[in-house]
Parts: C-alpha cells; sequence; structure tokens
C-alpha cells in the first residue's frame, strides 16, 4: 500500500491502542473500587496490615474522599505519568518493580512465540503434506495433546524429566547463581535456563498453529488456483511452498496476534513454575503477599504488551498482504 | 424427531474420538458422584504416613507430605473441575446470548456499544484478569466461577451476533414479523434455535477451557480454601517434586484426560451437527 495510506493506518490503529490503554486503566479503577474493604486498604495490600500513615497518605494521593469522577480522573493522570502507585509491601514504586523485570519476561515470551510459530507452522505444513499418513496422525494427535494440558503441568514434568531424572539442563532461576560468567558464557548459560520454560510456554501455541496450518493448507489446497499451478507444471515442492503455504499462512498469522496476549497472559504460570525472573513472577509474588497494587499494575502492564503485539501483527498483516482493507 | 436425534447419535458415535471422550468422561463423572462412597471420609485427612509410595500402605496413588490420600483427592477434585467448568460455562454461554442476540438484533449504535465491549475483554489477557479478578474478591467458589464466566463470554457473544445478523433478515423470520409476531417470540422462537447449534459446540470446549483455567488459578493459590481441586494438588507437589513425583504427575493426568475427552467430544459434536462440513474433512 501506499505511504499515505500507511500512515493514515498506523494513526487509526495506535489511536485505537490509546483507547483502549485508557479502557484498561478505568477497569483497573473499577476493581479497586468494586473490592470489598476500603480502596486505600486494597490498595496497601492485606487489610488491617498497612499502617494508618501510609493509608492517610494514599487517600491524599488519589483523593479517596473526593467524588468518584474526581479520583477517576486522578488515578488516570497518575497512570498517564508512569506513576503505577506505591508497593507498600516492597516500599518502592510498581513501574519501576516492573520495569526491572520486564526483559526477562520479554526473553521468556518472545522465544516461546518464535518457537510455536516456527514449531507449528513447520509441523503442520508436514502434516498437510502426507495428510493420512502416519506422521499426519502423530503431529494431530500430538497436537490435540497439547491442547489440553495445562501448561504449568507441562513445565513441572519437564523439571521432573531433564532436571530431575536426566540432570541435563537447570530448572530454577535465569543464571547460575554465584558463576559471575560474562560475554559468551554468560549468555550460553541464560540460554540453558531458557529451554525449559521456552519449551513449557511454546509448545501450547505450537500446538494451536499446528493445528491451524494444517487446516488452511488443506483448505487452500482445494482451490483453483494451486490446480492451475500444477497444470502449468510447477513443480509439487513449489506448488506447496510459493503457492499453498503462503496462502495458509494468513490465518495464522492473524490468530497468532490475537494469541500472542494469551501467551504473555500464561507466562504468569510458567515463571511461577521455573522461577524466572519476570513479571509474572513479580505478579506471583504479589499474590501471596496480597500486594494488590502491583497486581493491577502487572495486569495493566501485560495488557499494552498485548496491545503492542497485535499491532505489530496488524502491521506485518498489512505488510504481507497489500489486500487487507484499511478501515 | 426421534430419528433425527438416532441419526445424531449415529453419526456422533461413529467418530471414533468422540466416543472415547465421551466414555472418559462418563468415568470422570462416575468419580465426582462416587468420591464420597469410594472415601468416606475429607480428602484434607491425614490417612497414614507422609510421602508413601503410589501401592504402599493402601494409598492407590500415594500419598502427599501430610499424609493425605491422593487418590482421594483426585476424586473429590474430579467435582470441583465438573462444577466449575459446567457452571462457569452456563453463565458465561446466557451472558454471551444475550449480549450477542441484542447486538445482533438491534444492529446500529447498540450493536457498536456491545461488539466494543466485547473486543476489550478479547483483548485483555483473560488468564491475568482472572487472576485478578479472584484475588482482589477472594477465592472462593462464587467469585471463581464469576471470573471464569467474565473472561469466556466473548466468543459465544460474537458468534450469536453473526447468526443472529444473518438469519435475521431470512423468509422465515420476514414471515414471522408479517403475522404480526411479538418481538420476543421471534427472537426466542425463531431465531435463537436456528443459532443453537454452532453454542452447543462451542460450550463443550468453553468447559475445557474452563478446566484448564481452574487449575491454573488454584495451581496459583487462587482456589476455594475449603475445596480440594486438581490445580492445588499440583501446586502442592511443586515444591516437592524431587521427592514425590506422583503428587503433581496423577492430578495433571486428570486434568489432561478431562479437557482432551471435552475436546473430542466438542470435535464430535461439531461433526454430527454439521454433517456437510465433516464430510468435507
Amino acid at each position: 500500500m501506499g505511504g499515505a495510506r500507511f500512515g493514515r493506518f498506523l494513526v487509526q490503529r495506535v489511536l485505537k491502542m490509546v483507547a483502549m490503554v485508557f479502557a484498561i486503566i478505568v477497569a483497573n479503577f473499577l476493581l479497586v473500587h468494586a473490592a470489598p474493604g476500603d480502596p486505600a486498604s486494597v490498595m496497601a495490600g492485606e487489610a488491617g496490615a498497612a499502617d494508618p500513615q501510609f493509608l492517610a497518605q494514599l487517600r491524599a494521593q488519589f483523593g479517596l474522599d473526593q467524588p468518584l469522577s474526581t479520583q477517576l480522573w486522578i488515578y488516570v493522570s497518575h497512570v498517564a505519568q508512569g506513576d503505577l502507585g506505591v508497593s507498600y509491601r516492597q516500599q518502592r514504586p510498581v513501574a519501576g518493580l516492573i520495569l526491572e523485570r520486564l526483559a526477562a519476561t520479554l526473553l521468556l515470551t518472545g522465544t516461546a512465540f518464535v518457537l510455536a510459530i516456527v514449531g507449528g507452522i513447520t509441523l503442520g505444513a508436514l502434516a498437510a503434506r502426507r495428510v493420512g499418513h502416519t506422521s499426519d496422525s502423530l503431529i494431530t494427535v500430538l497436537a490435540l495433546g497439547f491442547y489440553a494440558t495445562p501448561t504449568f503441568w507441562v513445565g513441572l514434568m519437564l523439571v521432573l524429566v531433564f532436571s530431575v531424572w536426566l540432570d541435563w539442563l537447570p530448572s530454577f532461576g535465569m543464571k547460575t547463581v554465584g558463576a559471575d560468567l560474562t560475554g559468551g558464557a554468560a549468555l550460553l548459560d541464560t540460554a540453558r535456563y531458557l529451554v525449559l520454560p521456552g519449551l513449557t510456554l511454546g509448545l501450547f501455541y505450537m500446538a494451536v498453529y499446528a493445528r491451524l496450518t494444517r487446516a488452511a493448507m488443506l483448505e487452500v489446497a482445494s482451490q483453483d488456483f494451486v490446480r492451475t499451478a500444477r497444470a502449468k507444471g510447477v513443480p509439487e515442492g513449489g506448488v506447496q511452498r510459493r503457492h499453498v503455504l503462503r496462502n495458509a499462512l494468513l490465518p495464522v498469522i492473524t490468530v497468532a496476534g490475537i494469541q500472542a496476549g494469551q501467551l504473555i497472559g500464561g507466562a504468569i504460570l510458567v515463571e511461577t513454575v521455573f522461577a524466572w525472573p519476570g513479571i509474572g513472577r513479580l505478579a506471583f509474588d504479589a499474590l501471596l503477599a496480597r500486594d494488590y497494587q502491583i497486581l493491577l499494575g502487572v495486569f495493566l502492564a501485560t495488557s499494552v504488551l498485548v496491545l503492542v503485539f497485535n499491532l505489530i501483527t496488524d502491521l506485518l498483516y498489512a505488510w504481507i498482504d497489500p489486500r487487507v482493507e484499511v478501515m | 424427531m426421534k430419528r433425527l436425534g438416532a441419526d445424531f447419535m449415529g453419526t456422533f458415535l461413529r467418530n471414533r474420538g468422540a466416543a472415547a471422550g465421551l466414555a472418559v468422561l462418563g468415568l470422570v463423572g462416575v468419580a465426582a458422584a462416587t468420591a464420597g462412597l469410594l472415601f468416606p471420609y475429607s480428602p484434607w485427612d491425614m490417612r497414614g504416613a507422609p510421602f508413601m509410595q503410589p501401592g504402599e500402605m493402601e494409598f492407590l496413588l500415594g500419598s502427599d507430605s501430610l499424609g493425605r490420600d491422593v487418590a482421594a483427592g483426585m476424586a473429590y477434585g474430579a467435582r470441583v473441575s465438573l462444577l466449575i467448568g459446567a457452571v462457569s460455562t452456563l453463565v458465561a454461554v446466557l451472558f454471551g446470548i444475550t449480549l450477542g442476540a441484542v447486538a445482533g438484533y438491534a444492529g446500529g449504535v447498540v450493536d457498536d456499544a456491545i461488539m466494543r465491549f466485547t473486543e476489550f475483554f478479547q483483548t485483555v489477557p483473560s488468564f491475568m484478569l482472572a487472576v485478578v479478578l479472584v484475588a482482589i474478591f477472594s477465592p472462593s467458589l462464587g467469585s471463581i466461577v464469576a471470573a471464569i464466566a467474565i473472561v469466556s463470554w466473548p466468543p459465544v457473544a460474537r458468534v450469536i451476533r453473526a447468526e443472529f445478523l444473518s438469519l435475521r433478515s431470512r423468509e422465515f423470520v420476514h414471515a414471522a414479523e408479517v403475522l404480526g409476531r411479538s418481538r420476543t417470540a421471534i427472537v426466542f422462537r425463531e431465531i435463537l434455535p436456528n443459532a443453537l447449534s454452532p453454542i452447543i459446540v462451542l460450550a463443550s470446549l468453553m468447559v475445557a477451557s474452563a478446566i484448564l483455567l481452574e487449575s491454573g488459578l488454584s495451581f496459583l493459590g487462587l482456589g476455594d480454601p475449603n475445596l480440594i481441586s486438581w490445580g492445588f494438588m499440583i501446586g502442592a507437589g511443586r515444591s516437592v517434586i524431587r521427592i514425590a513425583w506422583w503428587m503433581s504427575v496423577f492430578p495433571g493426568v486428570a486434568i489432561f484426560l478431562t479437557v482432551l475427552a471435552l475436546n473430542l467430544v466438542g470435535e464430535g459434536l461439531s461433526d454430527a451437527l454439521n454433517p456437510r462440513l465433516a464430510r468435507r474433512r
């Protein structure tokens, strides 16, 4: 598409994203106020655990004695300035806590996403090419299986097999404590720690994409232009790669974009299993401490990440398929 | 009608996966129903020494760190999983049907508003939202069911809306309008029955994902503190997996089998309700 059109497309998507972020902030605000008990004590954490001075400070900061609409405005403007409140337990700003954990979560979810996409499309294409064969049935059964398994349990089973029984891979944390590695050695070390959580998070979505790719390829393969390509003598491999797979990828990308968000949300379980120091683990610790400020902050952060992911897929989609309707 | 029912069952059971799924589901249901007979004591009771291997001391599936019977916990846990799966799906389906029907039938601004609302719930990471909801409203059967329902209704609303949009302009609906039937009668007697078959398929898949969601929540410690559940058992076994693998393996297998069975039943239903689509595959 042309530059101007693309620009308009981008602006619209970004505007939509801003509206969505606003809606999520309002939802966060409503959650704090819908919760049983005084909003200040909800924000502070476990009711009664915070000292009166801190509660008074929270009430003043968020104007909790003022009308609801004023409170909403104060809350929104705080969040808009990057102020997600202060964790009472940790005595630190929530935004800072989230930011320092973000890289770990992005590394984990990014790895899982790439693994799921590449693995899923490869397996799905393989199954579609050999439809009816043993390898097709095997891939279909595996995909069905992983689709039905709780991710955290897959994680535990991988730990059981590869850490406890075989002792091949570490099961806990992100780097070897006290090893003080640098450069390539440190990267390799983290990569070893990344294998099991990345696989755990990726397998479920790999199953989803494999099923999708298989179905989409079979759908495309029965269309006229594929028959035309065969008739004009394009070799079978070329037909599958250039004609079938390329067209089958569009629905897969759409769903992958939508599910990237769910993948980020699912990170809380995987990070809990593997003690991966990301925002999911932060949320779990906050859960144990009843630290709702952090929990709501993580909810907002993950939602924004989802929106960014969706934006990227939208753009990718528009780039791959120029016919895409610019709404 | 009877003939149609027999046809339906025939097509459904000819799908071997669906038949197997139904059988597994039946077994889980029996385990849930007879938990009190098989294990006539509370699953929280200490029944013997802790960390017994499966088969030792009358513990068929071993005992946990407090000497509780893993098998008993699994039978009682089946109740929780099935109950939460079914009730939260029912709530989500009713809510989704209502919103979707209103959006599809009313159209215009109402439709726009409802679809924006739906989009919001489809965009936010659903598991995170469920975690936040249950945590803030404190874990209980009610809050868990509500949270799962809140994150799972959007697909129902979308499907029903699409069905309503296409059915609204069909001849039989026009005929009913010409005959002067009331709007409620048209919605409930004419359109809704024709829009239900995709919802039946969707509902069986939603029960499966509700069970997965519930297990995730209780794994994180957000289960109802009075009810034992599969996810809770896995969570309890996590820290001792090096010495007691059975504590986390067996409940996970139970979740896997139940969810797989529901997915297979869903596929079978989809084939039986859309025979044309099934033959094409």
